[in-house]
């Protein structure tokens, strides 16, 4: 059972899966206490229209996708903020037209498609060393973010109170928008643009269940993040399924098992 | 010589077309207890954000205690929002909540020295025993005693309150009061709160400041909160449950 961890690529494998659950278990409380679980969802199809793009410009797709997250996440948080749309509503328009973009600049690309199916449902097992300095650098981010992690919680408990305060309460959303645009672009080669909003939404979920504390759901959701990507490419290896369904599969066995302790003996 | 704590001149803001304040002056001294009372849609809470900087007027100045409220330092003013603009779901725990108060941001952890500062406020507004209670479990009105706390832990200046008895009933109510009162003897601040409640206002407030838009009235308590003004204002003279008959009379 251990000898898979010797092999290279499986290496690479959790190596990438760690760091993409430390930086899903330092954003996604946040997206979850402020409704925005939609926005994981709606950010991974914005980055299939990036890695169209990246495809139909005959470069390298996630460095395509990256920025065109970024601008995607930016136009959402500046709709939100300037109109009285609920933030799905933004969501949602962002999310058609990258998504009709993605698919006209696949369209009008000379080759085939087919390369781009492994981005929908994603293969841990493709990350290359170059997707590991890409997810480094993003980890790095996330590190320089920590300090920012007590006045983005205050915000997120109340905007109004935050505000008082004289924190920057806009421009934190649109940099914790951005941080997440990249989490999900680097996630996308490790469980596919289909199954990407699970590591941000799944395990926060579950952690909130668990938690009467802030700091606490952060903790749970760091715990069932990397257990689920630790079990999930096990499982993934041994029954020789895709690794990104195994990991979300974890997931949603732990966020069952919080509900039914939820039921039996709530958090008071 | 008395110091003006806050000073609103010539105050105007809309909204599109609507204008929710028009041309509101008044000068406020220092360790004088104020309620503005007004219909619903009178401007109070907008006043409120105005004041703190939340909300820029379209035309007008304020200043607190010579200042605009950007420039003064953390802890001279304090807030208690009403109890809706929070999200409920957030998991915390009553003490935190106070902490938060102490450090303007949200504490991943508590040291002693907040802790120790948190149970004495807390005490004062009679919810140190909830302190390691998640805040969801707290009724309306422990969760406005939990929010005084807060506004209380640094020792504002000047307390701005929105709608603070709202959920309480009659004895929080009243103990709520007291804690503005006492606390407002002891420190020389200068309280400034929105309410419905005339009879509140006519016991306990210095001056009342009748707003609807504008400045219907402003000055001490017992001739601003008249019942021929509440007439005036609201179409009733303030006894919500008088007769029929004698609402006509």
């Amino acid at each position: 059972m251990i000898e898979f961890i010797s092999l290279p690529l499986m290496q690479r494998a959790f190596l990438g899966g760690l760091i993409i659950a430390i930086m899903a278990s330092f954003y996604g409380p946040f997206i979850v206490q402020r409704r925005l679980a939609f926005l994981g969802s709606g950010l991974a199809h914005a980055a299939f229209g990036g890695v169209a793009l990246g495809m139909f410009l005959g470069k390298d797709p996630l460095l395509i996708a990256i920025p065109f997250t970024v601008i995607v996440a930016l136009c959402i948080a500046w709709v939100r903020s300037h109109t009285d749309l609920e933030a799905d509503t933004a969501i949602g328009v962002f999310f058609s037209l990258s998504m009709a973009l993605g698919v006209l600049f696949l369209f009008l690309r000379e080759h085939n498609a087919s390369d781009a199916t492994m981005y929908l449902f994603g293969s841990i097992l493709a990350l290359n060393k170059n997707d590991l300095y890409l997810s480094f650098a993003a980890l790095l981010g996330c590190i320089a973010s920590l300090p920012l992690w007590g006045r983005w919680a205050y915000a997120t408990f109340d905007e109004t109170l935050a505000r008082v305060d004289r924190h920057p309460v806009i421009r934190d959303e649109y940099l914790l928008l951005v941080s997440v645009s990249v989490l999900v672009v680097i996630s996308v080669k490790i469980v596919g643009i289909l199954l990407v909003s699970a590591f941000l939404v799944i395990p926060a979920a579950c952690a909130r269940l668990l938690s009467r504390r802030f700091i606490h759901m952060m903790g749970w959701t760091l715990l069932i993040n990397i257990g689920g990507v630790v079990c999930g490419l096990g499982a993934s290896y041994l029954a020789d399924v895709p690794s990104g369904p195994a990991i979300v599969l974890v997931q949603s066995a732990a966020f069952g098992l919080a509900f039914v302790k939820h039921r039996l003996a709530p958090i008071q | 010589m008395t110091v003006t704590a806050i000073e609103a001149h010539d105050i105007t803001v809309g909204f599109g077309e609507v204008t929710a304040l028009q041309g509101v002056s008044f000068s406020i001294s220092e360790g004088s207890f104020t309620a503005i009372i007004g219909p619903n849609g009178a401007g109070k809470s907008t006043l409120l954000k105005v004041l703190l900087g939340l909300l820029p007027p379209d035309r007008g100045a304020v200043s607190m205690l010579g200042k605009h409220a950007e420039a003064l330092a953390r802890g001279v003013v304090a807030y208690v929002p009403q109890k809706k603009t929070f999200a409920g779901q957030f998991p915390a725990t009553v003490l935190e909540l106070v902490v938060s108060g102490i450090i303007g941001a949200w504490p991943w952890r508590i040291p002693a020295l907040h802790r120790k500062r948190a149970m004495d406020v807390m005490e004062r507004t009679g919810v140190s025993r909830l302190a390691d209670q998640s805040i969801q479990s707290l009724s309306g009105g422990e969760l406005q005693r939990v929010f005084l706390a807060r506004s209380l832990v640094n020792t504002p200046r000047i307390l701005l309150l929105d709608e603070p008895a709202a959920g309480m009933d009659i004895r929080g109510e009243a103990a709520m009061y007291h804690i503005l009162c006492d606390y407002q003897e002891e420190s020389g601040a200068t309280v400034m709160m929105i309410t419905h409640d005339w009879e509140g206002a006519r016991c306990h407030a210095d001056q009342v400041l009748l707003l609807d838009r504008s400045v219907v009235a402003f000055g001490p308590a017992q001739s601003v909160a008249s019942e021929e003004r509440l007439l005036a204002l609201f179409g009733h003279r303030g006894h919500v449950h008088e007769t029929h008959r004698e609402a006509k009379a």
